[in-house]
């Protein structure tokens, strides 16, 4: 059975090696990648820049001043006189909250009426003032408790809701990033390798040789595949190791589960480049159209931003990138320690994937030059 | 086997409104050596891709050591040996590793491939070159190198699409006797070529001018065809005489 498959493996297997450059993108982009993207993605927002103008200058209002500091999501960085300076903080950038705190805010404290104070961010960036503006929250209903609690006589609440972070219990960033990483630096090289591979023949006119051979058109495409299903995954195994030992992410569940499916998941990468490959004509156009099927994988599978908050027809086009139902594999098996009992519909999609590319780019693909 | 090789009826190929090749049809006997002689743009690598697989003829019919091009493509590439324009082979690998590559497409495996690689290396005096890479080889040796590759499998039927372009004249002489060589041994040799010296030594020559057939016979035949003492002559009034 396909008795010029290997002979092709080899083929691209002597060429990979010789490509210097290429082989050392493929290893050392991953690893530089995990380590910057690592280090730099964080998605909880700390210590951001907050001026304070407290007009009252009373205990009471250090006391709340230094409540709201120590949930560590505000970093104070000025104390200012008025309302004016506080707009010029926040049109400069210097500041991206502020707390106000009234004259009166002492007095209503004392008699017992409502004593307010004020929380100010920059909302140009939601994202960032989600943190401060829970934090502040936080703050107020803690204190609204214990002033009431107090009043009625109560030395316990009412009700405590007590909350559990399952599966990342310091809610840690890297935690979240790296298995998402594994799948995008999986998916940017698998797809844009393959996708260059016929047609860098082409344009090499080492296709037209080829073609006329009995060579099939299934050896073909699955002997350019296979060396890149090893480069695969050999990145993925950097990623982890680099993962568990640099970032600290564990790994819960079954390591076998975990290749076994990523295995699937890289044939599905390799399959759509190939697919790629035979719709443009010249390397560059490979390289345009792999460009524009990653800006979509990187937002829309999940990756970045939870799917959960998305239109329900933007959630089902990102059901379409192999990388979201793999992104839910790879979280599963390492946060979760989740096996494949549960997560057998992803890993079904990504089969179908890996057949459904494999068979249109052996279909489109045509051994005659036009 | 019948002792038509190469059988062309009618062959046609349009690239939208122009006609590369026109209704040609030629017969090419076993172990001859065949020249196909134009100028560029006259159809002949386009017939030598349609009787290769490469291209699909518009319309008409051809067959290959007794196999039809159209109904059975992929029959006809195990019959022909294939040397394209442009270098077709892998610059970024070794002699010897195209040749294991394409003996490995071919079918030859273990033994019967380093006894087929032996005799091929032998025959085209590659013995030297096997570790260089194929970038680094000169015109001769990677016009030498190609025809190995396109010899592997015992082909009896040899397309060979302007083998010499661009190679000095002594290593043109060497090819040359090799494809005699070949000849001599049953394997039926279709060439084009430019060069007046080549085509004098081919057992039979077509003109083609713009995708017609404008001559056809042995080189001296086609000479007479037009008047011309020499075939250069017959090659430039025929050609003329075409444009007008």
């Amino acid at each position: 059975m396909m008795p010029r498959f290997w002979p092709m493996v080899r083929k691209e297997f002597l060429q990979m090696r010789r490509d210097r450059l290429t082989l050392g993108l493929m290893f050392g982009v991953p690893v530089l990648q995990l380590l910057m993207f690592g280090f730099a993605i964080q998605t909880d927002v700390r210590h951001i820049p907050t001026v304070v103008v407290d007009e009252s200058r009373t205990p009471e209002s250090r006391d709340v001043i230094a409540a709201l500091e120590n949930t560590g999501s505000f970093r104070i960085v000025a104390h200012l006189d008025g309302r004016p300076a506080l707009d010029a903080a926040f049109a400069r950038g210097d500041a991206q909250a502020a707390i106000v705190i009234p004259n009166d805010y002492p007095r209503n404290l004392g008699r017992g009426t409502t004593a307010t104070i004020q929380v100010i961010v920059d909302a140009s960036d939601p994202l960032s003032s989600q943190s401060a503006l829970a934090a502040a929250a936080g703050v107020g209903q803690a204190r609204n408790l214990t002033i009431l609690a107090a009043a009625a006589g109560r030395t316990s609440l009412p009700v405590d809701v007590r909350i559990r972070p399952r599966y990342n219990p310091g809610l840690r960033s890297p935690n979240y990033i790296v298995p998402g990483l594994v799948g995008v630096i999986l998916t940017m090289t698998m797809v844009l390798i393959t996708a260059m591979a016929i047609v860098r023949e082409r344009e090499r006119g080492t296709l037209e040789q080829l073609i006329v051979t009995p060579i099939t058109k299934t050896e073909l495409m699955l002997g350019k595949i296979t060396p890149y299903i090893g480069v695969g995954l050999f990145q993925m195994t950097a990623v982890l190791v680099l993962g568990r030992f640099v970032f600290d992410v564990p790994l819960m569940g079954s390591l076998w589960s975990l290749y076994g499916v990523s295995l699937v998941f890289i044939v599905a990468s390799l399959s759509l480049g190939l697919f790629i490959s035979t719709l443009v004509r010249t390397q560059q156009q490979a390289m345009q159209l792999s460009f524009f099927f990653m800006l979509p994988t990187i937002l829309l599978s999940g990756f970045m931003f939870p799917r959960q908050a998305m239109p329900e027809f933007f959630q089902w086009l990102g059901l379409l990138l192999p990388l979201t139902p793999f992104l839910e594999v790879l979280r599963g098996i390492l946060l979760k320690g989740v096996g494949l009992g549960a997560l057998w519909p992803q890993t079904l999609l990504l089969a179908g994937f890996a057949v459904g590319l494999i068979t249109l780019a052996v279909r489109r693909f045509h051994k005659t030059l036009d | 086997m019948t002792d038509v090789a190469v059988d062309i009826r009618e062959l046609t190929r349009r690239f939208g409104a122009l006609t590369a090749v026109s209704q040609l049809t030629l017969q090419i006997a076993r172990g001859e050596v065949f020249g196909l002689l134009g100028p560029n743009g006259s159809g002949k690598t386009t017939t030598i891709r349609m009787l290769c697989g490469l291209l699909d003829p518009t319309s008409g019919s051809a067959t290959v050591a007794g196999i039809d091009i159209r109904t059975a493509p992929e029959r006809v590439k195990m019959q022909i040996g294939y040397m394209s324009q442009r270098f077709g082979l892998y610059e970024d690998l070794s002699v010897a590793e195209n040749l294991e590559f394409y003996g490995g497409i071919y079918g030859l495996r273990g033994t019967a491939q380093a006894t087929r690689l032996a005799e091929v290396v032998a025959f085209l005096g590659l013995g030297n070159r096997m570790r260089q890479l194929a970038a680094q080889l000169s015109g001769g040796w990677k016009q030498r190198l190609a025809l190995g590759c396109a010899l592997l499998h015992q082909p009896p039927v040899l397309f060979l699409d302007e083998p010499t372009a661009g190679v000095d004249p002594a290593a043109r002489r060497t090819f040359w006797s090799a494809i005699h060589d070949l000849a001599r041994r049953g394997t039926t040799v279709l060439v084009t070529t430019h060069y007046m010296d080549e085509a004098e030594r081919c057992d039979r020559l077509a003109m083609l001018s713009l995708g017609h057939l404008i001559s056809l016979g042995t080189p001296a035949e086609v000479a007479q065809q037009v008047g011309g003492k020499t075939l250069e002559d017959a090659y430039i009034i025929l050609q003329e005489r075409d444009e007008r």
